[in-house]
């Protein structure tokens, strides 16, 4: 099953939306709660970061028994230092982002650590993706 | 213990999720930053916070967590209520900052 989801740019009321739905299906398809526990939290990170940073992107969700495949695209400002990006605690975010209890340099760190395989690839001035697959156990 | 008893035994007020109130709470989880709470914060835990915005309520959902717990006398803003309602979280309200809150639903639960 693939589903597609489209992350507005600069509004956190809709961010969560793609990770709610894809949270909901998955819960109807029988996924036990770890796996769908770490889709969620791996996805939210990602909308958040297409909201704060991509002014929005696109999500496909590729779902199998044997595993989640997300794949998020932006067509944002991209990373210039991607390894700096991945380490706990580096933000660039605004002020006002942190203010509404974001923005603390977690984003991508929760993705790598809550998806079993991780990758990213990004260019300045052209944008970001992010591959990410969570396994099912079961 | 489930939501509805501490909200009573602490003298919290129940400010949305009427339907949630039956939830079991397994333990108290503290925390502001969005990204911890998501990736740290317990499942069927309480979490106490005073980020009052519609966020907070997209990071319980998804964490699972039993409750939010808005401390230090902070108020929901009104589509925190709302999304609330929709994705059936409770939210109560505290008087007192996160420790004294945390404390006061630690001596409840043991």
């Amino acid at each position: 099953m693939t589903l597609n989801y489209t992350v507005p740019g600069d509004d956190f009321t809709r961010a969560g939306e793609a990770s709610g739905d894809l949270k909901r299906k998955m819960k109807k398809l029988g996924f036990p709660s770890d796996v769908i526990r770490k889709v969620s939290i791996a996805l939210y990170e990602g909308e958040i970061n297409m909201v704060i940073h991509a002014y929005g992107g696109e999500i496909t969700a590729e779902i199998s028994s044997s595993e989640i495949d997300l794949t998020l695209a932006d067509t944002g400002p991209g990373i210039p230092d991607i390894e700096k990006a991945m380490q706990d605690g580096f933000s660039t975010a605004t002020e006002q982002v942190r203010n509404l209890g974001f923005g603390a340099g977690m984003g991508l760190p929760n993705m790598k650590k809550y998806s079993d395989e991780f990758h990213i690839e990004s260019e300045v001035g052209v944008g970001t993706t992010v591959r990410m697959k969570i396994y099912n156990h079961s | 213990m489930n939501v509805k008893d501490i909200a009573e035994k602490c003298g919290f007020r129940i400010a949305a999720g009427e339907d949630a109130l039956s939830r079991s709470v397994e333990g108290i989880y503290c925390c502001d930053l969005l990204s911890f709470a998501m990736g740290r914060a317990p499942e069927n835990f309480a979490w106490i916070t005073v980020m009052g915005n519609m966020n907070s309520v997209a990071v319980a959902s998804l964490a699972d967590v039993a409750c939010i717990v808005l401390c230090d006398r902070v108020q929901p803003d009104e589509d925190m209520l709302k999304k609330a309602e929709q994705q059936d979280i409770a939210i109560l309200l505290s008087d007192q900052p996160a420790f004294d809150t945390g404390l006061k639903m630690y001596e409840a639960i043991h």
